[in-house]
């Protein structure tokens, strides 16, 4: 009797909190539906008896869960774009170190340009390859008789000014890795004041990732700062969008990797197993998806028009993972403080030096030489970082932002302010020159 | 309401009896345990350095700073100016609704409730595709007079879009303070001579008073806390906003998230408390009421009401238009309306994966239920016992409507994770019952509020008498109470469910696992992937369908006086 209703209790446990008994391999990932999904099923076909738990978090937040729950530990798989946030979990020591079988490791190459394509510490694996680009909505582009861009610095062209969108890098793993490209293909200095003028020109920072591509696909804005897959399974679904490469872009793995004392060790490491082997990377290539595998002999069975990040020059940035996982707490903020909370006063600071510059453009007046002196001055204002690289870097900085001992407060407010009064003294100047021109 | 217990003097129980004392005490364990512990187990962050001392630094470090000034100067602004045309909007279509019987009435005040909630990313989306800068409107303009309007951006439109979202509250709760306004002042007002404006402004204006009150601190406490609408705009520089993106970002660690919050609870208890202090004092004058007169509006004069409320509500429900037409929509795509259309979306959400929908009936259903039988013994005990701790009970059930969602989720993060919940077998997070606490927790105040307002309505002299003629506590409660007070449990019952059906913040946080997420979930999620967009807003109209039926049954049941759940 006894054990009857202990059998009953059981069981409508097991029914509440979903079946205990059949073999699970929990999953935290950020990645978009089509694909978790497409590999729950496919990887169940294989596997019979083991079910895909998916927990979809956004990447940090799905870092800042695994961290929460360390003491004990519900997800077995950590799988998303950004590398960085692997290594920041394996810095923390809450990844588990695997070996995949080497008949599978064969076919994938060590490294995609410079950037290796598994940890070297073998903690977490790169199974497909993300570039980062440029994707614009054809009709919005039409409308406003705008070419389309090619380059980051077409960004701070004054003709984009408004038209362009973007995520916050603090928001997004992905945006984060582009900012990050940027600023190694251009130095720091180059490229913070690449950001700080595209940043001028942008018309909406968004937080979600996904608000890029939406945005841009309904026609809010032209032209988005995105990660491949968004723009490539966009044009795919048939939307009227386009996406394209820079020259200088990084390529970088996108990864998975096994939470240490996961309850199901053994179905994570199947897991991990498929989406490296052939049968798991020919699914990237279904269009929902479009992503690129990391076994190079693949693309022989791609869709037509696929890049091959192997063969075609893609890349031209060394990226520096270990630099910018060091200096990911700072960069954000800093985007944060200087432009994304500043965006109002950078967007007015931009719009008059345009102004004047189109005046200065028109005009022949005698005091054009004064004009173009304060124009350059303002721009100089406009895109100027409050700290260097070599900073950035310090122990003492990157530190601030993981204790509570209020000096994160103290540059955050130096920051902004830095910000608010160089926009503020750049649009007087500009506004200056512009009436100069006139 | 805890001043206005002391009319409905309870008489039945004049001593502590352990019967209500325990029922006090399991009701604390419970509030306690679910509501004030996790918040203040978050909150205790802001008060902490690094070795766990107490500091007030990162308090003065908040004043300090200008984009917290500016953030809270901002949230202050746009709170008011949300609250004064929210008014603009309500007040006039609150007197029709309350003071004349027409065709359709019904309708409209569902219609009315409808801005309140509208369905996480979607309705934003929507409302772009609108009013945004290439939406439906822009690009009419654009089209024929070369110019566009910039409704949806920066602190102009999180006002508007604000308005639009919660004028519904000084609506619904003005219509009850008049419904509620004893004719026969303003029949002795007229037998006196006083007329027209006169008689508005002296005796109806001040009669009407409360309820308005209790609406604008409402919406203004709805206005600050809210995120969805800051967020869908991207504008940035607001309270809520600023701790929900340092939160989520840096994660635990950043305790500048943290003392935004508890700037913003602080401000939100702020104006709980002066409202509660006025209606405790202004609306003990109202409560001896005769039915109002109702006079009946027809021909013109029906036509030109129809023709204003319809344009008010239509331009409050352009979200939920937007989110229908982009449910059909394949491509939808810088033209003024989808340029393919498919019934493909209804066939993903309603076949393929049906869960987010069962999942949501099934979480706010119970969430609901609990929330009844909560709020009814919060009630009962506010109004009919003696016991000690009434006071406490009362702020801490009222607590959530000042606690953003994120925090509670947190909280529970921080409280329920890592040890088996007896008889869960399982941390309570990993289990779905998570989301139907977080629910229950979050509605309560809306529960406590009806059962409260419908147990006043009941005379204790009724229960009285049916004791003496030797009934029990129990059947005296199921044949004398419970029938007369069921319309109003149910009414709140619902308005928990209609406002957990859209439930986001705390949603996002706590689903253990996809196969658990009720629909904003799920709209999260597709909202994600570039195909998704169209099964979002497929899911989003379910809500609204939820939503519907909900509030035209409150309203049913409820009359003239559904607002009354929705008060403080």
């Amino acid at each position: 009797m006894k054990a009857k209703s202990t059998l009953f209790i059981g069981a409508i446990l097991a029914l509440l909190i979903g079946n205990a008994e059949a073999k699970d391999v929990v999953i935290v990932t950020s990645f978009p539906k089509e694909l978790f999904e497409t590999y729950k099923k496919t990887f169940e076909a294989k596997n019979p008896g083991i079910t895909v738990v998916i927990n979809a978090k956004q990447t940090n937040a799905g870092v800042t869960y695994l961290r929460e729950t360390k003491a004990k530990p519900e997800a077995d798989i950590f799988w998303v774009s950004a590398p960085d946030a692997f290594q920041t979990l394996e810095a923390d020591g809450l990844l588990e170190k695997y070996a995949p079988p080497k008949e599978i490791m064969a076919k994938i190459p060590a490294k995609i340009g410079n950037f290796p394509i598994h940890d070297p510490d073998g903690k977490y694996f790169g199974f497909a390859i993300s570039g980062y680009g440029l994707m614009w909505n054809k009709n919005y582009l039409k409308a406003h008789r705008l070419p389309a861009p090619k380059e980051w610095t077409d960004l701070t062209q004054a003709r984009y000014y408004n038209h362009l969108i973007i995520s916050a890098p603090s928001r997004s793993g992905t945006t984060h890795l582009t900012v990050e490209t940027i600023l190694q293909a251009y130095g720091w200095e180059k490229g913070w004041a690449l950001l700080l003028n595209a940043g001028g020109n942008m018309g909406s920072i968004t937080e979600r990732s996904f608000g890029v591509p939406e945005a841009v696909i309904s026609g809010q804005y032209g032209i988005g700062v995105v990660i491949d897959f968004f723009g490539l399974s966009a044009i795919a679904s048939g939307q009227p969008v386009e996406f394209a490469y820079p020259s200088l872009t990084s390529v970088v793995p996108a990864s998975v990797g096994i939470v240490k004392g996961g309850p199901n060790p053994q179905e994570a490491r199947a897991f991990v197993n498929y989406l490296l082997s052939e049968a798991g990377q020919m699914v990237l290539f279904a269009p929902e998806i479009a992503r690129l595998p990391v076994i190079p002999d693949l693309y022989a069975k791609a869709p037509k028009d696929y890049p091959n990040p192997f063969k075609k020059k893609l890349g031209g940035v060394e990226f520096n993972d270990e630099l910018s996982s060091g200096r990911r707490d700072v960069v954000n903020s800093l985007y944060d403080h200087i432009i994304t909370f500043r965006h109002n006063e950078l967007r007015d600071a931009w719009k008059s030096i345009y102004k004047a510059e189109e005046a200065l453009a028109k005009a022949k007046s005698v005091n054009s030489a004064q004009a173009k002196s304060l124009i350059a001055d303002a721009r100089k204002l406009a895109t100027q970082a409050p700290i260097n690289d070599k900073r950035a870097s310090e122990k003492e900085i990157t530190g601030a932002f993981k204790s509570k001992s209020g000096l994160k407060a103290q540059l955050e407010t130096e920051w902004e302010i830095f910000a608010k009064n160089n926009y503020a003294k750049a649009k007087e100047l500009a506004d200056k020159a512009g009436a100069l021109a006139k | 309401m805890a001043i206005a217990s002391a009319r409905a003097a309870p008489r039945i129980a004049a001593r502590i009896d352990w019967w209500q004392g325990s029922l006090m005490a399991l009701l604390l364990v419970l509030l306690i345990a679910f509501i004030l512990y996790p918040v203040l187990r978050v909150l205790s962050i802001s008060l902490t350095d690094d070795e766990n001392n107490l500091t007030l630094l990162h308090f003065l470090n908040f004043f300090r700073r200008p984009l917290f000034r500016e953030a809270l100067w901002n949230t202050l602004s746009s709170g008011f100016l949300v609250v004064l045309f929210s008014a603009i909007l309500a007040l006039p279509m609150a007197y029709i609704l309350a003071r004349y019987e027409f065709r359709g009435k019904l309708l409209l005040q569902t219609a009315a409730t409808l801005p309140l909630v509208i369905p996480p990313f979607v309705g934003a989306v929507a409302l772009q595709l609108i009013l945004g800068r290439s939406g439906m409107v822009n690009l009419v303009l654009m089209d024929w007079f070369d110019f566009s309007i910039p409704f949806m951006e920066g602190l102009t439109g999180v006002v508007l879009v604000q308005t639009l979202h919660f004028f519904p509250f000084i609506l619904l709760n003005t219509v009850v303070s008049l419904a509620n306004v004893d004719s026969s002042l303003e029949e002795a007002a007229q037998n006196l001579g006083c007329h027209g404006i006169r008689l508005f402004r002296r005796v109806t204006l001040p009669l009407m008073l409360p309820g308005f009150i209790a609406g604008s601190l409402l919406t203004f406490i709805r206005a600050i806390d809210d995120l969805g609408t800051p967020l869908m705009l991207n504008y940035k520089n607001l309270l809520a906003p600023q701790a929900y993106l340092r939160i989520t970002t840096i994660g635990m660690d950043d305790v500048d998230g943290y003392v935004v919050c508890v700037v913003l609870v602080m401000l939100s208890l702020a104006a709980l408390l002066a409202a509660r202090k006025y209606l405790s004092l202004a609306e003990y004058a109202t409560a001896q009421r005769a039915a109002p007169v109702a006079g009946k509006l027809q021909g013109i004069n029906l036509a030109i009401v129809w023709c204003v409320i319809a344009m008010i509500l239509g331009v409050s429900l352009l979200p939920h238009i937007g989110i229908i037409i982009l449910s059909f929509s394949k491509i939808w795509s810088f033209t003024l309306l989808p340029t393919t259309y498919t019934l493909s979306n209804y066939h993903e959400i309603l076949f393929r994966v049906p869960h987010f929908v069962v999942n949501t009936l099934i979480y706010t259903l119970l969430a609901a239920a609990l929330d009844i039988v909560l709020g009814a013994a919060i009630a009962f005990l506010l109004l009919r016992s003696r016991v000690p701790g009434r006071n406490f009970l009362d702020a801490v059930a009222t607590m959530p409507l000042a606690i953003p969602g994120v925090v509670l989720a947190v909280g529970y993060l921080r409280v329920f994770h890592g040890w088996d919940f007896p008889g869960v077998g399982a941390p309570l997070t990993s289990s779905w019952l998570i989301l139907v606490i977080a629910y229950t927790s979050r509605r309560l105040p809306y529960t406590v509020r009806a059962c409260y307002a419908a147990l006043q309505q009941v005379h204790v002299s009724l229960e009285e008498s049916a004791q003496n003629l030797g009934a029990n506590r129990w059947r005296t409660f199921m044949r004398i109470t419970l029938p007369m007070i069921g319309g109003g449990l149910i009414a709140g019952g619902l308005i928990a469910f209609i406002t957990s059906c859209v439930e986001l913040a705390s949603t996002i946080m706590l689903v253990p696992r996809i196969e658990l997420g009720p629909i904003s979930y799920g709209i999260y999620l597709y909202m994600q992937s570039p195909l998704g967009r169209g099964a979002g807003a497929a899911l989003g109209v379910v809500a609204i369908l939820l939503v519907s039926a909900g509030t035209y049954l409150t309203h049913r049941i409820f009359g003239g006086r559904a607002g009354s759940a929705f008060r403080i």
